[in-house]
């Protein structure tokens, strides 16, 4: 592993979005302004706002991860999103309750930007709006919001790192044949 | 890794031979809940809520002793057919909320099975005799006079041979081996694991399900001896309540759940038993004592509550270490458990986690590239953990289960800061290791942290980390506590044979009656502490009990 500094670990995720984001104007443009849709399955829990939001943080919290070419990055994400509503689908119901809770708290425009900081929709925010939000997030001085964040992050990357799509890049080769 | 090859690789796993399907096919008496078109009513000698390490046990010893037993387990039956090693299925199935269960402030994530077997269908084998210095503070502060080594030896030495617990004979896969040799290079003494496995191929995946009935969880072992002698099974049921009249419990009604949302379905499902037994671990235990109403008049259901809370520290190596593969756990050291009084600065004992890419995504910290960096490098990842002994001083009280509002249980545990500092000497020593064993870089797994590259460096900056909640990851694979025993009624909720202070035919046979935590994983302490506790309760109901079939 190439050594960090401390800024460049602790930044990485905003810098990292922020050369991302001016790299691949394309897949940005290809993304910004098109809502999240995704008719080729039936969501269990996520409404359409939900699967916005967690499109964009997955973007984000994937940066680096997600492949960079514009179709295969899309199809990604959708196996991103899906894999969320898997996971929260799968919770039990009080805790499914208290997930709606914070899609809710970022999805309602005022607290929106009040909390997250992100004033435009989640659709329209840009990557390093929304890596900078997590930052806050992460390092906020309110545990809610840090748990808010590890919830986020725990849920995009579960959904991620349970499917087989990420495991090459890892280097991991899945589970060995039983004979 | 495409999708073709695990489905190829699922395939084979047909040819290995199901002792649950087959029990089945024999004639066992299951039902599953989830699957019920009217109310059922189960009638029974003794009533066992909870299939893991004491359910488990308590089944085949009351069963053996020629009591009708009836088995009520929340989980799903799941076996060898269903684990494909694969976590995306093994968490949401298995695991208590997806193995993201969280403490009420969600600091803490823990692990804890819901599956027929319990934590012991998915734990990682490891097997340890509760330490003679945790039996000394018990015998001590809580009056449990027949809880010395030499009194319970029989005990271990029972579940020992049942279970084929013994030393791992295997090398250790490089993940132990490297805190074997970083320890070892700094005179910190290490030992071998004891597994309870029988015929173990060191895949690796203990934790999704033993795919190959290798490990002698209670799902391949007592289970089925319950249920050769009539036992009946319950699954997708959770029990809800017990009812109360005068001193002794009447009733026990339980839900059927949903499989797949674990929604409440519209049937009633109600138990007659002479005895109730609870082992539905200290979560659901208290929960369910809770939920029932029974009187607790010092207030101590639920309290001191343990966790071993678990520290990690991640190191890149220069070579392979594929931690995902191999027996999770074969190698420990327990010096710094013992570095200093029991009820003096926390101890800790150390141990390493498998590292698979689902677990460890959610765990390590950071997102975007830098974490990207850092999953990337996942087949040189090696990862050590240190559980941190609690409960035995005045600053380390446990947490308490509470019932929230839809009468789910949530554990409230403050980490105070004499757990904190001994997280951070625990910081300290990990790295230290890693870096003896020759790690490029290590990173404590706390979101102010950054891979350092020495020890000097390390040293320097964990000093410096803000003990936090939500900055440390904490998890947790030990509950503990919350229904404990002891002799007097003050400090406890069940005496030394497991049976409620104030309530008659009531019994708590599970890891919820331990007054502290242990100080090491705590499968075989629960195991023998329940064998013990279930060989009396059948003298109590006038049976006699023969040891168990080898």
């Amino acid at each position: 592993m190439r050594p960090f500094t401390r800024g460049e670990f602790i930044q990485t995720g905003l810098a990292g979005i922020t050369l991302l984001a001016l790299a691949g104007c394309m897949r940005s443009n290809t993304y910004a302004g098109s809502p999240f849709d995704d008719n080729g399955y039936r969501y269990r829990v996520l409404s359409g706002g939900d699967r916005e939001l967690i499109a964009a943080v997955a973007g984000a919290m994937l940066a680096g991860v997600l492949p960079s070419e514009p179709i295969a990055y899309r199809a990604a994400l959708v196996q991103a999103v899906r894999g969320v509503d898997v996971a929260v689908s799968g919770l039990p119901p009080g805790v499914v309750d208290e997930v709606r809770q914070l899609f809710g708290l970022l999805e309602f425009p005022p607290t929106r930007g009040f909390a997250a900081g992100v004033w435009s929709s989640w659709t329209n925010a840009s990557g390093s709006q929304v890596a900078s939000f997590l930052l806050r997030w992460r390092f906020s001085g309110v545990t809610l919001f840090r748990s808010g964040y590890q919830a986020l992050h725990q849920l995009v990357m579960a959904a991620w790192y349970g499917g087989p799509a990420s495991w090459t890049r890892i280097g991991y080769p899945g589970p060995p044949i039983v004979s | 890794m495409d999708a073709d090859r695990i489905s190829r690789s699922a395939d084979r796993f047909v040819t290995i031979s199901d002792p649950i399907v087959a029990g089945i096919e024999r004639g066992w008496i299951v039902h599953d809940a989830s699957k019920l078109d009217r109310d059922l009513h189960v009638e029974a000698d003794v009533a066992i809520v909870g299939t893991g390490a004491g359910g488990g046990v308590a089944a085949e010893i009351l069963s053996m002793a020629g009591l009708r037993i009836v088995m009520i387990e929340e989980g799903p039956l799941q076996s060898s057919t269903d684990f494909h090693m694969l976590e995306r299925e093994a968490y949401p199935n298995l695991y208590q909320e997806s193995a993201a269960r969280k403490t009420k402030d969600k600091a803490i994530t823990i692990l804890q099975g819901r599956t027929v077997g319990g934590s012991t269908t998915v734990n990682w084998t490891s097997s340890f005799r509760t330490p003679p210095a945790t039996l000394a503070f018990w015998r001590d502060r809580y009056g449990l006079t027949e809880y010395s080594p030499e009194l319970l030896a029989p005990w271990f030495e029972r579940m020992e041979r049942r279970l084929d617990i013994t030393p791992w004979q295997v090398v250790p896969n490089e993940n132990n081996a490297i805190l074997q040799r970083g320890a070892s290079g700094l005179g910190i003494p290490t030992a071998v694991v004891s597994r309870n496995v029988k015929g173990c191929a060191n895949l690796g995946y203990c934790g999704m399900g033993c795919p190959i009935n290798a490990k002698q969880s209670m799902l391949v072992t007592t289970i089925p001896a319950a249920l050769d002698r009539g036992a009946v099974l319950v699954h997708h049921a959770r029990a809800e309540r017990f009812s109360l009249q005068r001193d002794e419990i009447s009733g026990l009604v339980c839900s059927a759940l949903d499989a797949r949302d674990q929604t409440t379905l519209p049937y009633a499902i109600t138990v007659s038993a002479k005895a109730y037994v609870a082992a539905a671990g200290a979560i659901g235990t208290p929960a369910l004592l809770l939920r029932s109403r029974l009187p607790d008049p010092q207030r101590r259901l639920g309290a001191r509550t343990f966790l071993h809370p678990v520290v990690l520290s991640a190191a890149a190596m220069p070579k392979a270490v594929d931690a995902f593969a191999g027996a999770p756990q074969s190698i420990y050291s327990d010096h710094f458990l013992y570095a200093n009084r029991i009820d003096g600065p926390a101890g800790y004992k150390l141990e390493v986690p498998p590292v698979h890419p689902l677990l460890m995504a959610v765990t390590m910290p950071g997102f975007g590239v830098g974490g990207a960096q850092l999953i990337g490098e996942l087949r040189r990842l090696q990862v050590i953990l240190a559980l941190m002994r609690d409960g035995f001083h005045d600053d380390s009280q446990g947490g308490t289960v509470e019932l929230k509002r839809d009468s789910a249980p949530v554990l409230d545990y403050p980490i105070t800061d004499y757990l904190w500092e001994g997280m951070r000497r625990a910081f300290l020593t990990m790295a230290e290791i890693q870096f003896a064993a020759g790690a490029k870089s290590v990173l404590p797994v706390h979101e102010s942290a950054w891979p350092y590259t020495s020890w000097k460096q390390a040293r320097a900056q964990i000093a410096a980390l803000p003990m936090e909640i939500l900055l440390a990851r904490v998890v947790s694979a030990h509950v503990m506590g919350g229904c404990a025993m002891g002799a007097a009624g003050r400090d406890s909720v069940v005496d030394g044979n497991g049976r409620h202070h104030l309530v008659d035919n009531l019994y708590v046979f599970d890891g919820s009656v331990f007054p502290t935590s242990l100080g090491t994983n705590p499968q075989l302490s629960i195991y023998a502490i329940a064998a013990r506790m279930a060989t009396r309760l059948a003298q109590t109901l006038g049976r006699t009990t023969r040891p168990p079939k080898v």
